[in-house]
């Protein structure tokens, strides 16, 4: 059995570890607040957004369009959307978990693969292995911007039509709840009309559809918007990790804290016995010394 | 408050105005155009420039950049990159911005090729839009 003294100091060191991870689910709790806020006041632009995009479509013909242009996928990629810090659990290695099994299928059936990361712990992993990994943006998950959306969108849109990829997946983070966070594929190039169309029976009005005047023709507003919505579907899948990331941490957090104190009540109760034995030791040299005497 | 009309002007990071309006005066790309009440439905995409509204006589002056303006039901939703409302513009950042912009297309006039022509053009039309809007352009 360890020594009184040895039993102490463990004790105090996991007292401070505790205290450590109790701040830091607290400030993660804090971020989270400020991380859902922005998600949801993204949401209306989102919606919005989708909204005219599928009004548009419905209008315009959208097999017009390179970036709609369904090819037969040689090469696809997936860019893969993770947290720049670590200490959130099982958060990341998830989302790479579920990237590693995308590339594998997609090898499998003997296509090429390349990743696109945006966040660091990502691009940490996948620099390491030797897939291509032509887009990479990192540092920017503590605060989501739409400069970084659109560098990723752009480069995306750049590396579809110039015919290097045939295909983009977005891999993320999805919000489900505090405690669940889930590793989520969307397909966002090239854009199908599917999408666009599911975009427009989600708005709220119904009835008879007005017919719009269009400045410029609908088919060039719509070449406008579409790398726009490639765009806002990045930035929205950002925010969404950014989200998911820090209740995460905080459930990480949490469990931490608790194991701590799980830690401390066993290795005092050890110290308690221990101390209690070395009493009841000395008591009986005391008693047995006395009874020495006497005799 | 039938005659008013529902304007409102979201970007990426928040709902920058919500509010029943009389007037609303937008940069379409085929030219502004000015929309009241009983408009017909229309959907323009925007060009970076100046846009106001007007509310009880009072007239407010924003600058927009990029997105566009959807008309349908007495209703007016403005989608911008940015969108700010003359007091909220940060008047120095725009003036930097527009030096740096100046600086930029004159290195490209003398012969740097490395400079993207159209970034800087962009750059420079944003920095003006605000710079008109806050009532700072001499």
């Amino acid at each position: 059995m360890a020594s009184l003294k040895d039993i102490k100091l463990k004790i105090t060191g996991i007292k401070k570890t505790e205290q450590i991870t109790k701040a830091m689910n607290m400030v993660a709790a804090a971020k989270f607040r400020g991380a859902q806020e922005r998600m949801e006041e993204f949401r209306p632009y989102a919606g919005k957004f989708s909204g005219v995009m599928g009004q548009l479509a419905s209008t315009a013909n959208p097999n017009a369009f390179p970036l709609m242009e369904e090819r037969e996928i040689k090469k696809s990629m997936v860019l893969v959307v993770t947290s720049d810090r670590g200490l959130c659990g099982a958060f990341n290695a998830n989302i790479i978990a579920a990237a590693e099994q995308f590339i594998d299928e997609r090898k499998s059936e003997g296509k090429e693969v390349a990743v696109g990361c945006i966040g660091r712990k990502g691009h940490q992993y996948f620099s390491k292995t030797d897939v291509e990994v032509p887009i990479e943006i990192t540092d920017c998950m503590a605060r989501v911007e739409m400069v970084d959306a659109r560098k990723a969108g752009q480069e995306c849109i750049r590396l579809f039509l110039d015919g290097h990829i045939d295909e983009v997946h977005l891999l993320y983070g999805r919000f489900v709840n505090v405690v669940t966070q889930k590793p989520t594929f969307k397909k966002i190039v090239p854009i199908s009309a599917i999408d666009l169309a599911e975009g427009d029976s989600g708005e709220e009005e119904s009835g008879p559809k007005a017919t719009y005047i269009y400045e410029p023709a609908p088919e060039e507003i719509l070449g406008i918007l579409m790398p726009m919505f490639v765009n806002v579907q990045i930035m929205a899948a950002m925010l969404e990790t950014a989200c998911s990331e820090q209740a995460a941490r905080m459930t990480a957090m949490d469990n931490a804290t608790r194991a701590c104190s799980d830690m401390i009540n066993e290795l005092t109760l050890a110290y308690n016995k221990a101390r209690q034995a070395s009493i009841t030791a000395e008591l009986m040299d005391i008693v047995g010394g006395a009874e020495a005497l006497k005799g | 408050m039938a005659n008013k009309l529902n304007l409102e002007v979201v970007t990426p990071t928040k709902l920058v105005v919500s509010d029943q309006v009389d007037l609303c005066t937008v940069p379409g790309t085929e030219g502004a155009f000015g929309v009241m009440a009983n408009h017909a439905p229309i959907l323009s995409t925007l060009t970076i420039g100046e846009m106001h509204y007007e509310k009880d006589g009072n007239q407010v002056r924003m600058a927009v950049s990029g997105g566009f303006v959807e008309v349908s039901d007495n209703r007016m939703t403005v989608l911008a990159e940015a969108a700010e409302i003359a007091d909220d513009i940060d008047v120095d950042r725009a003036l930097r911005a527009k030096e740096r912009a100046e600086k930029r297309l004159q290195e490209a006039a003398s012969g740097r090729e490395d400079i993207d022509i159209a970034r800087a053009k962009a750059a420079m039309a944003r920095a003006l839009a605000r710079l008109k809007v806050a009532g700072k352009l001499t």
